[in-house]
């Protein structure tokens, strides 16, 4: 039985369920815009009150201690009071996550153009590709502080460069191969060079690709760079101040920090989202939902 | 024959309501006897498929009365009754031909050596004996369409219910794939009623033809088909079936006209 | 490809499976190579961008870039002086890191097997707990995992079982979300024909719904296996561990030896590879070739 090599490239599908599933696709229509909006984000917005109203309802009447399980208006109250030196902390966490996310991102791109061009580059990448998704990335981190310096951001941005390759390298390259091979044909018949069917068939049939591997690399740089900061460098982070604040049991001040970590996250993703509908507003997902 | 093995008195169904509500079937009368070969026939919308869910009650008539078998069509289902073949095979992929014929008699809890015995001689019927450990997506769309029909005559029903299995075939395959069918129903002596788009096919295998037409679906004219048997390639040139086809097709203009 | 001129390599005319290792060795070849040369390069520059004072990074010396031999030896080398061999020391780290999420892994493949079952069963279940398993998700809980642990600690739970947990929980939503959509995957007709053959709930359930979600199920697992083995790693940073992979990454760290840390990674590489192996061999004796067919 020939085991199809297509296979292991089902492994790097993206994962887009393993984060804010659900929260592009859902695009209202015209008509009640904002009632359908609200049918379709508001049960998720009143189970969360009433998640927050029931944790902090029961911790009191229980009364929990607060290092067992810490009350939202206890970790509300961090975040205001911790306000300034959190989202320092979530800025510069951020920066290395974009850093890796932007030397990444550039890497992969110019790779999956190569493996369009030499199809030895495609077929040497597949093993190391298969192989990351295999191993724990994250074990590089320290090798990163090694080499590029532990106080410095590049040594994060390297291991969130390298988490963020893979899956924008793989989505990429098979959004420029897996083009519909009439429109190659139809391209072929019209005698076009190379370069024109890259441009007017591979790079638009690969873009829905490499915008769902964006927006996983999104949430993949932000978690990254958290990760990687927990094996040492500078104490201003988010990483470090999570994890200093759970070895004292100050729980609450993490929870604050893990707050500001999703809007980071959530933003980043939404800023994919935006910059995706405006690249390409042609994209069948994006269309506006028929009624009829 | 006096058996009636379907009986329809005004049944009906309609789906959906208020705005949405669409008449599928209305005032649908039909007797089919034992050993009968019956074609529903008619454009899309008219209810055929409709119809043949309803008597294997893959679906529930919304009005009137319906007899399979001379119990309700749940009962007749519970019993197993009828065997069903779809336009697509629907061979479940992970087993072997011969274990997705054994599978309604697994279902069934008939003991394993029998059930080997009764698959082999389906197999032998619809002549893929030595296809018998292979997978589905081995077999090219007509071998696989046999598999389903050994599979829906495995345990003998009284009624074969076909949902245009021929469609998805192409024409060649297709004529040698009615004649198969007709050696079968001769052979297995078992009732058919068989849904159909094409008019020449119904004429060819029938033994009536019910012409039904659409909004709201119901049968606009039945057909009797008195070509003899046994029926095959000279039966395609007779003028008989020439006569019958275009007797067929103005019943079908008939019934969109009105 | 019909606009790039392909490079026929002797490679790309054989089997996949001789196309692969030979690809793999050829990319590894030209890793070590430019490893060693860009060692003999930046030392013969002194270790500076040319013209500039500026300090090449990685650092060219044996310190941070020990010879790619010598990372190789070093895991037959005592990790300290009358120690054990690294690579030992290092097995039983990935043995103790692996059995973490191997038990996590279990529990929630289990649960979220069950949680998608009971979902495809009762559209009432699901209306009531997708949203919650949904929005478990939005906890990264990899980059919380070291608080998590800490966490467990004060709730006297076992570190190795919180790790466990942490495995688990990246297990299950993976498992569930594919559950539902393997479950629901078999034709519309091919559940009718099941009804015809008035097949109980549990027959339809074990002999067409289960083997039609296998191949979806084991999707999702081979995805949350390396998840599971990173959650674990991350999750045995904070202090009070002794044993496992993170630890052994940690501390090397610290002790700032590149030779026993790229040690540590090849064996943090070698375990995730080995679970996911593990996986895809329960997949290939559970799915019968047929669902591995191409197409």
């Amino acid at each position: 039985m020939t085991e199809p090599a297509d296979r292991d490239l089902d492994l790097f599908e993206p994962r887009e369920t393993d984060v804010f599933a659900g929260f592009e696709g859902d695009i209202p229509g015209e008509p009640g815009r904002i009632e359908t909006w609200i049918r379709a984000y508001g049960p998720a917005g009143v189970a969360f009150v009433v998640v927050l109203v029931l944790w902090e309802g029961l911790t009191r009447a229980f009364d929990v201690e607060t290092f067992l399980l810490p009350k939202p208006s206890e970790i509300a109250q961090r975040f205001v009071v911790n306000f300034d030196v959190i989202w320092a902390a979530g800025f510069r966490t951020f920066f290395e996550a974009l850093g890796g996310f932007v030397v990444g991102g550039v890497m992969a791109v110019v790779m999956a153009l190569a493996t369009v061009r030499w199809s030895a580059v495609r077929e040497g990448l597949l093993p190391f590709a298969i192989a990351a998704n295999t191993t724990p990335i994250i074990a590089l981190a320290p090798i990163a502080n090694n080499w590029f310096n532990v106080t410095s951001p590049v040594s994060k941005m390297a291991v969130v460069a390298v988490i963020v390759f893979f899956p924008v390298m793989i989505n990429t390259a098979r959004g420029l191969l897996e083009v519909q091979p009439e429109e190659l044909e139809l391209l072929r018949a019209a005698a076009a060079t190379p370069r024109q069917v890259l441009r007017l068939v591979r790079i638009p049939s690969a873009l829905p690709f490499f915008f769902s591997s964006l927006k996983v690399a999104s949430a993949l740089s932000i978690i990254g760079a958290i990760v990687a900061e927990y094996f040492g460098g500078p104490q201003d982070v988010l990483g470090q101040y999570i994890l200093n604040r759970a070895n004292l049991f100050q729980f609450p001040d993490a929870w604050a920090a893990i707050v500001v970590a999703s809007i980071i996250g959530i933003t980043f993703y939404m800023v994919i989202v935006v910059a995706e509908r405006l690249a390409m507003p042609w994209h069948v997902s994006l269309r506006k939902t028929d009624t009829a | 024959m006096s058996d009636a093995v379907v009986l329809a008195r005004g049944v009906g169904k309609v789906f959906g309501a208020g705005a949405a509500r669409v008449e599928a079937l209305t005032g649908i009368d039909l007797r089919i006897d034992q050993g009968e070969f019956i074609s529903l026939i008619g454009p899309s919308g008219c209810g055929k498929s409709t119809l043949l869910r309803l008597i294997g009650d893959l679906l529930q008539p919304s009005t009137g009365e319906l007899i399979v078998n001379g119990k309700e069509p749940r009962q007749a289902r519970l019993d197993r009754d009828y065997g069903i073949v779809f336009q697509q095979a629907t061979l479940l992929d992970w087993r072997t031909v011969r274990a997705n014929v054994e599978l309604p008699l697994e279902i069934m809890g008939v003991p394993k050596e029998e059930r080997q015995a009764r698959a082999t001689e389906m197999l032998s019927l619809v002549q893929l004996q030595d296809f018998a450990d292979h997978h589905p997506w081995q077999l090219s769309g007509g071998m696989q369409q046999r598999v389903a029909i050994a599979r829906a005559l495995s345990f003998r029903p009284a009624l074969l219910l076909m949902d245009e299995p021929f469609g998805a075939l192409d024409e060649m395959t297709r004529e040698l794939m009615q004649q198969e069918v007709l050696r079968i129903w001769t052979e297995t002596e078992t009732t058919v009623v068989f849904v159909t788009h094409s008019i020449p096919e119904a004429v060819f295998l029938s033994t009536r033809v019910v012409v039904m037409s659409p909004r709201p679906g119901r049968i606009s004219q039945v057909v009797d088909v008195p070509l003899p048997h046994p029926r095959d390639v000279d039966t395609r040139e007779s003028d008989d079936y020439y006569r019958l086809i275009t007797e067929v097709r103005e019943a079908l203009r008939r019934g969109e006209e009105r | 490809m019909t606009d790039a001129p392909e490079v026929v390599s002797t490679a790309s005319r054989r089997s996949p499976r001789v196309r692969r290792v030979v690809g793999f060795l050829g990319v590894l070849a030209v890793v070590v190579v430019a490893w060693e040369l860009y060692k003999v390069v930046g030392e013969a520059l002194g270790g500076v961008v040319p013209g500039t004072e500026l300090r090449l990074r990685p650092p060219p010396n044996d310190r941070f870039m020990p010879h790619t031999w010598d990372v190789v030896l070093q895991l037959f080398q005592p990790v300290r002086r009358n120690g054990e061999l690294t690579v030992l020391l290092l097995a039983k780290a990935a043995m103790f890191t692996l059995r973490e999420a191997l038990v996590g892994f279990v529990v929630g493949g289990v649960i979220g097997f069950g949680l998608g079952v009971a979902f495809v069963r009762s559209t009432l279940a699901e209306r009531a707990f997708m949203p919650y398993v949904v929005a478990s998700q939005t906890v990264p809980i990899i980059a919380i995992a070291p608080m998590v642990v800490v966490w467990g600690g004060q709730l006297d739970v076992p570190q190795w079982l919180s790790v466990a947990i942490i495995a688990a929980y990246l297990t299950f939503f993976p498992v569930t979300i594919n559950t539902v959509r393997g479950l629901r995957s078999p034709a519309p007709t091919a559940v009718e024909m099941m009804r015809s053959y008035a097949a109980t709930p549990s027959q339809v359930l074990w002999k067409l719904q289960v083997p039609a979600a296998l191949p979806y199920i084991f999707t999702a697992l081979k995805v949350s296996a390396t998840a599971s083995v990173i959650g674990a790693i991350v999750g045995e940073l904070p202090a009070g561990f002794r044993d496992g992979l993170g630890r052994a990454l940690l501390e090397f760290s610290q002790q700032f030896n590149v030779k026993k840390l790229m040690a540590a990674v090849l064996m943090s590489a070698l375990a995730g590879i080995l679970f996911v192996a593990a996986v895809t061999w329960f997949e290939h004796r559970l799915v019968a070739g047929d669902h591995r067919r191409e197409g």
